[in-house]
């Protein structure tokens, strides 16, 4: 595992600076080892890996979370520059949480966070509190269309 | 010196330092705290594509590499501040350091 | 190529502008917690325009990769900060000025 972070790392350090020169190349895998030594004593390398086989659901997701970022973006300036026909109701709602597994519920989180209109307050077991900007994007978001196009995560992780 | 390229890079600097300010006359009037870092928040973003429009400008790409870190510090400072206002300091007690790592485990 | 530079321009001025909206919003809205929804705009759409802009200036390049990585952080990081912020404020005994109409279901 601390291996393949190393890679991760190296790869990641060779696209940044663009160097291949011999001393160069030495102190970045100087470095990349010093990170990933500093990793284990801090014990954060995860157990949960991402489930690259699940990806493929990943670009439909992408598309449809910037479409639904673009359409709220659109309504939250509207109620910003013409408070008087788009006046703001702010609410707070409670709503259940379908996703299974701690990465499906922080992407079901930060989803609903990025969409302006929508700000995750509070994660508890089985529901989510969010405060929405306006009646309209509450109901919007309670129909739980945006739940159910979060790829699920559930297969890849039922051993832990 | 000044092509239609150049003066676009100017105006749209221009647009996020009227932003930067606006974000930062909300953190000295902010009537909460919160008020006071979700603007110092927003202030760092607006720094990071900044930062990145003044690469093009001056055409030094090097500070592209300088907007990338800003990117990720603004985020730790904004936590970190988050946590020195919730708990009064920055080090945590023993006590829930093992909480901490009970959490881990499980 | 000349419509490249037009299609980033517009990309730009719509980023510059909108970044702007943002700003004001943060102004007009009456409490905490409906500010984060102007500061919401500022951290996705601004930042997503003015970044596309300035790829399309740069081409198939080391630069236009270490501008899609600032695009994936900011995307990442903006959301939880906000999240983080919220909860915390939340959790400080900040209540949110909610619509007389309101309905949801309130801890």
């Amino acid at each position: 595992m601390a291996f393949k972070y190393g890679v991760l790392l190296f790869l990641f350090w060779f696209l940044l600076s663009g160097h291949y020169g011999l001393l160069l190349l030495g102190l970045g895998l100087a470095s990349v080892a010093l990170t990933v030594f500093l990793m284990k004593r801090m014990n954060v390398i995860d157990h949960e890996s991402y489930p690259i086989h699940l990806s493929a659901h990943m670009p439909a997701f992408i598309v449809y979370i910037m479409r639904e970022i673009f359409s709220a973006n659109i309504d939250v300036i509207k109620r910003i520059l013409l408070p008087g026909s788009n006046p703001i109701s702010p609410q707070m709602l409670e709503l259940p949480l379908p996703q299974k597994t701690d990465l499906g519920r922080v992407i079901y989180a930060n989803s609903i966070t990025l969409t302006p209109g929508t700000v995750s307050v509070n994660l508890d077991k089985d529901t989510i509190l969010v405060h929405a900007l306006a009646k309209e994007t509450a109901d919007e978001l309670a129909t739980g269309k945006m739940a159910s196009a979060i790829p699920d995560y559930s297969v890849g992780q039922e051993g832990r | 010196m000044l092509s239609e390229g150049n003066l676009m890079f100017i105006a749209v600097s221009l647009a996020i330092l009227v932003t930067m300010a606006l974000a930062l006359a909300r953190a000295l009037m902010g009537p909460t705290v919160y008020d006071r870092i979700a603007a110092a928040n927003m202030f760092g973003t607006k720094t990071v594509l900044f930062i990145a429009v003044l690469s093009f400008l001056s055409g030094r790409m090097d500070l592209l590499d300088i907007a990338l870190v800003y990117a990720l510090i603004n985020f730790i400072g904004v936590v970190a501040v988050l946590k020195l206002v919730d708990h009064g300091d920055f080090h945590s007690s023993g006590k829930e350091e093992s909480k901490a790592a009970e959490v881990d485990q499980c | 190529m000349l419509i490249i530079d037009i299609l980033s321009w517009l990309c730009l001025g719509a980023g510059g502008v909108i970044g702007v909206i943002g700003a004001i919003g943060i102004h007009r809205f009456p409490d905490f917690y409906t500010r984060q929804h102007a500061t919401g705009i500022t951290d996705t759409l601004c930042a997503m325009l003015i970044l596309s802009g300035l790829v399309l200036q740069a081409g198939l390049t080391l630069a236009a990769l270490k501008l899609a990585m600032i695009f994936l952080f900011l995307f990442i990081t903006s959301p939880t900060a906000s999240h983080v912020l919220a909860n915390a404020a939340m959790h400080g005994g900040l209540k949110p000025k909610l619509d007389v109409t309101a309905t949801g279901g309130k801890s």
